[in-house]
């Protein structure tokens, strides 16, 4: 996968557990936290259905990496771009 | 206690009902409610679910959002929903000025015959597809099971901070609900009490199944019909979902902000069979009514409605029907009803939901039927039985509502017209 696949993915699995949310003016570079209403149950959210679609494995220690858009998708970048997009 | 008579009691230990909100298979409201029972309307349909098939159920259309963001009712349970919306209403209804009331002193009552096995299914179900590895078990899974999360959610979207519970008592929990609030208000635990009960009983298989095997579970070529307590031909249950909460508050706190009060809890009792998982005990029920009678300090005679659990198996009629023979056989306006013939059974949600049906005659004078009954079963013809057509009564005083259930918990409430 791509970036930009790897980011539409993201939004796809935002869209779910943020359903109230507005995604089209989300800033890639800010904190997910400080645009969307998200707590540590909707980040563990992310973290399953990363493994779920993709058998991709976050580590707690890791989860610092899923702040914003930006940067979860450059942490996932080396994990998911041997995957084909479904 | 109410063994003292009510009028001899201090307005503090009166507890009126001042606001109902509930949701029911064929009415979202207290006044849509009562216009179905009126009018023999249904609110059982066509139903199927996971591995048992198709089937029939009382299935709620109430609008989850009116009072919920999507993200809540997707992170919360089915019977959260029901709550919270019927919570909401029911403080709408009350008309208290909720913006100032302290929520520190509300308190939430919520009887349930169940809670977790929808999401527990749900959870399992999906695991299946992942060839059972736990890592891709949900973290939702606890606070959505945990037993008090229907009450808990109804705390988190109102902001109320005061004891939040439910009550586990099989069928019996609308009325235990209802129970616990009054009591809580009398021990001046909290001013305002939400109590009632809820069902989110259609979403898991494990009941219809369970009842299936039971041969207790109903089935009938129109969906309509195939809810009916005391007629000949009945075969069983129809599984429903729903809730009812009502606002409780003590009588003296009702009349200074000048409430409406659709009546006043004036007995009640609960006790146990002992004698047996499933099969109810008649005497032991008969016994509960007494209890309930004395404590209200009433005779048999007096009451105007009463309002049956009958569940539309065979043996749990006749078995209710003779207990209630015990109490009232001698009684000439005493009229009997049964809403389950109109919605199924609401489970947790049962006493609360048909007791709201029939506060309703305080006002219109007229006792709801119990309908789909073409050839009454002799064993259950019971004196005053209003059958199929609604009635008009005298001005009705006395409601007495039956909720039994599983493991032999019986629960008896009267309310009187205020």
């Amino acid at each position: 996968m791509t970036p930009a696949e790897i980011r539409d993915e993201i939004l796809d699995i935002l869209e779910d557990i943020a359903p109230d949310e507005d995604l089209g003016d989300l800033k890639d570079e800010v904190a997910f936290r400080e645009q969307l209403e998200l707590d540590s149950m909707d980040f563990l959210d992310i973290v399953m259905e990363l493994r779920k679609r993709h058998r991709v494995q976050v580590p707690e220690e890791d989860y610092g990496q899923l702040a914003s858009m930006q940067s979860t998708v450059t942490y996932l970048t080396p994990l998911m771009k041997d995957l084909q997009k479904a | 206690m109410i063994a003292t008579p009510r009028q001899n009691l201090p307005d503090s230990q009166r507890i009126v009902i001042t606001g109902i909100g509930l949701t029911a298979p064929n009415g979202n409201d207290w006044k849509e409610f009562r216009e179905s029972l009126l009018n023999g309307r249904s609110g059982v349909s066509d139903y199927e679910i996971r591995y048992v098939g198709k089937t029939l159920a009382g299935i709620c259309d109430f609008d989850v959002k009116r009072y919920q963001s999507k993200k809540d009712a997707r992170r919360g349970t089915r019977a959260g929903s029901v709550g919270v919306y019927s919570a909401n209403e029911a403080v709408k209804h009350s008309g208290l000025d909720w913006e100032n009331v302290d929520k520190s002193r509300v308190g939430i009552y919520v009887g349930v015959t169940e809670h977790g096995n929808v999401e527990t299914e749900n959870e399992i179900y999906e695991l299946k597809g992942f060839d059972y590895d736990t890592q891709f078990w949900s973290h939702h899974h606890n606070p959505r099971t945990v037993a008090n999360n229907p009450a808990g959610e109804v705390a988190l979207n109102m902001g109320i901070t005061g004891p939040h519970y439910t009550i586990g008592a099989a069928c019996a929990a609308g009325n235990a609900g209802l129970i616990q609030g009054a009591q809580m208000l009398r021990l001046d635990e909290c001013d305002v009490a939400l109590a009632g009960g809820v069902s989110e009983s259609i979403h898991t298989f494990g009941i219809f199944a369970s009842f299936k095997s039971q041969g207790a579970l109903a089935s009938h070529a129109d969906p309509t019909k195939a809810s009916r307590p005391f007629d000949k031909q009945r075969n069983g249950i129809v599984v429903a979902e729903g809730g009812c909460l009502y606002v409780l508050e003590r009588l003296g706190d009702a009349k200074r902000r000048g409430a409406t009060i659709y009546g006043e809890l004036v007995g009640y009792a609960i006790n146990t069979d002992a004698t047996d998982f499933v099969l109810p005990n008649p005497e032991r029920q008969a016994e509960c009514v007494q209890l309930a009678l004395r404590r209200a300090g009433l005779a048999a005679e007096q009451i105007d409605i009463v309002s049956t659990h009958a569940t539309g198996t065979g043996l749990g009629d006749i078995q209710e029907c003779s207990a209630l023979r015990s109490v009232f056989g001698d009684c000439t306006k005493t009229y009997v009803n049964n809403a389950k013939s109109f919605i199924g059974h609401a489970m947790g949600a049962a006493g609360a939901l048909e007791l709201a049906g029939n506060l309703a005659a305080f006002d219109d004078g007229v006792c709801h039927a119990t309908i789909n009954v073409d050839e009454l079963d002799p064993e259950c013809d019971l004196p005053g039985l209003v059958l199929n057509e609604p009635r008009e009564i005298e001005k009705p005083k006395y409601v007495l509502n039956n909720s039994f259930g599983m493991l032999g918990i019986n629960s008896v409430v009267i309310i009187e017209r205020f």
